[in-house]
């Protein structure tokens, strides 16, 4: 028997068929990707020890679990957080600064304007020298490529703020202070967090970029090793679990977008 | 009781461009309790008075006297409302109307129970808790209107504070308004361009001339009961006729 649907249910199962569609379509993509890649693999239409392929890519990743994977992962995310918490406290902090003083913000202008466009890599040997070979300075490459555009952007979001909300605060007495916390900050918590997400990617841009130039450890360590030794194996098994990582820093900070939305 | 007295006062912009006279000599006298409208050609420097009255401004020359006191810098004693309601987002209505008193460090039991009665007389009671996106455009004027009330201000300045809204609206919350500020006792001056709507609120109106404005002339048309009522009055015609020919010259 045909059980007729009203126009809601119809509606909503039309809805999650679509969205069931879209998801399927997403999953078969990888599986297409990564099945066509092994069967050419396999098949030799390609050269495996160039392209490497999946089943090498999970036999070196059973064998990295088994010696220090986790050692060089967490080394990697530890970094990463580092920079990406240093980069965006202390960027926010400068914007505030900014934004107080006119003269300061007038004086700096073109000084963050040539940093933003400098590249930061061009400092790694600045960087390497004064900080030292270490996690340091991949934290301080990392902070380096980060903080420039937290600045700019959390500056902005503050100068887009209404000029009228700012007059109806200073006629009912309010001071400086209260302007930034009661009105600027919460005010621009959506653009902090398109900072936050902004600032996912780019840490771990910084914290590769650190890794290449010095580091005895960490995913960027073991991309450049396999690289140098010709282990394409390692290089693609690292970038896969680099893409991981990435994926579940920028979902965190997604879930934290939700939950503010949800807050307001 | 005289409550603000405005003093010769003149004002000259500076900008890259140009030094632009923007009010010349103005004189006025409020009295506690009194409605006054303020009203004249575009850009005449109407809201540039509402600015110095509230002291984020100073005058070039003259003096500005609230309670007997010269205004030269933001006291809290002002109530400021503008075209839109400028309700915070973030914030309930409730805790929207005590950020009066929480920036004056005065948000005391009494002061949350000032602004939960307001509400509560002005038919938002049910809205305490709900934030600004639930409410209509007439509440939310309603509501920016009692967080101005909150922290007690001897005088209140709007600016335009009905022409964001849709005209059915503006004649409801223009009654709205002119209760509530009637009930209250408040001191008011209202800048508009809008010569019905300043006949139909105020005691007293005050046309500007062209820039540097200077007062015009100052009418007061006697008339009484709500802005609606006064709108059906049979002289309020002959007033707007009256006024508009001022103006527009």
């Amino acid at each position: 028997m045909k059980k007729t649907l009203t126009l809601r249910e119809r509606y909503l199962s039309d809805k999650r068929k679509k969205k069931i569609k879209i998801i399927a379509l997403q999953i078969g993509l990888l599986i297409l990707f990564f099945g066509l890649w092994e069967l050419l693999a396999q098949t030799e239409v390609i050269d495996s020890f160039i392209t490497s392929c999946p089943s090498r890519m999970f036999r070196t990743l059973k064998l990295l679990v088994k010696q220090d994977l986790f050692k060089h992962l967490g080394i990697t995310l530890l970094e990463c957080i580092c920079g990406f918490l240093i980069a965006t406290v202390l960027g926010t902090i400068i914007a505030i600064l900014l934004w107080w003083s006119k003269t300061l913000r007038k004086v700096l202008e073109p000084y963050i304007v040539v940093l933003n466009s400098l590249p930061k890599i061009a400092l790694g040997p600045v960087i390497i020298i004064w900080m030292g070979a270490g996690y340091g300075a991949i934290i301080a490459m990392t902070v380096l490529i980060c903080i420039i555009v937290t600045i700019m952007s959390v500056l902005a979001g503050f100068m887009e703020c209404d000029e009228d909300k700012i007059l109806l605060m200073r006629a009912m007495g309010a001071n400086k202070f209260q302007i930034l916390f009661k009105l600027l900050l919460p005010a621009s918590l959506p653009n902090l967090i398109s900072v936050l997400k902004i600032n996912v990617g780019l840490s771990w841009v910084g914290v590769i970029m650190g890794e290449y130039l010095v580091s005895s450890a960490g995913l960027g360590y073991l991309i450049i090793y396999g690289g140098q030794v010709f282990k394409l194996d390692l290089v693609m098994t690292s970038t896969m679990i680099l893409c991981l990582l990435a994926a579940l820093m920028y979902l965190t900070v997604a879930l934290i977008e939700k939950h503010v939305k949800k807050s307001r | 009781m005289e409550i603000l007295k405005i003093d010769n006062v003149s004002l000259i912009y500076q900008t890259d461009e140009a030094e632009t006279e923007a009010l010349k000599d103005v004189n006025l006298s409020i009295q506690e309790g009194e409605f006054v409208a303020v009203i004249g050609p575009s850009g005449c420097g109407k809201t540039t008075i509402l600015t110095l009255i509230s002291g984020l401004m100073k005058p070039t020359s003259g003096k500005i006297y609230l309670d007997g006191e010269i205004i030269d810098r933001p006291v809290g004693d002002i109530g400021y409302m503008l075209q839109r309601d400028h309700l915070f987002p973030w914030r309930t209505i409730l805790s929207n109307t005590l950020l009066g008193p929480e920036l004056q460090k005065k948000k005391t039991p009494e002061a949350v129970e000032y602004a939960s009665g307001l509400i509560d007389k002005y038919g938002l009671g049910e809205f305490k808790k709900a934030y600004p996106n639930q409410l209509s455009g007439g509440m939310r004027q309603r509501a920016a209107l009692i967080r101005t009330l909150a922290y007690r201000p001897k005088i209140l300045l709007l600016d335009e504070p009905f022409s964001a809204l849709d005209y059915q609206t503006r004649l409801k919350v223009c009654d709205d308004v002119h209760g509530i500020i009637k009930s209250e006792k408040k001191t008011a001056i209202l800048v508009t361009h809008d010569i019905s709507e300043a006949i139909s609120l105020a005691d007293r109106i005050v046309v500007l001339t062209h820039r540097p404005a200077t007062v015009k002339k100052i009418y007061e048309p006697k008339l009484s009961g709500s802005p609606l009522a006064r709108r059906e009055d049979q002289s309020f015609s002959r007033w707007f006729d009256v006024i508009y020919k001022d103006v527009s010259v």
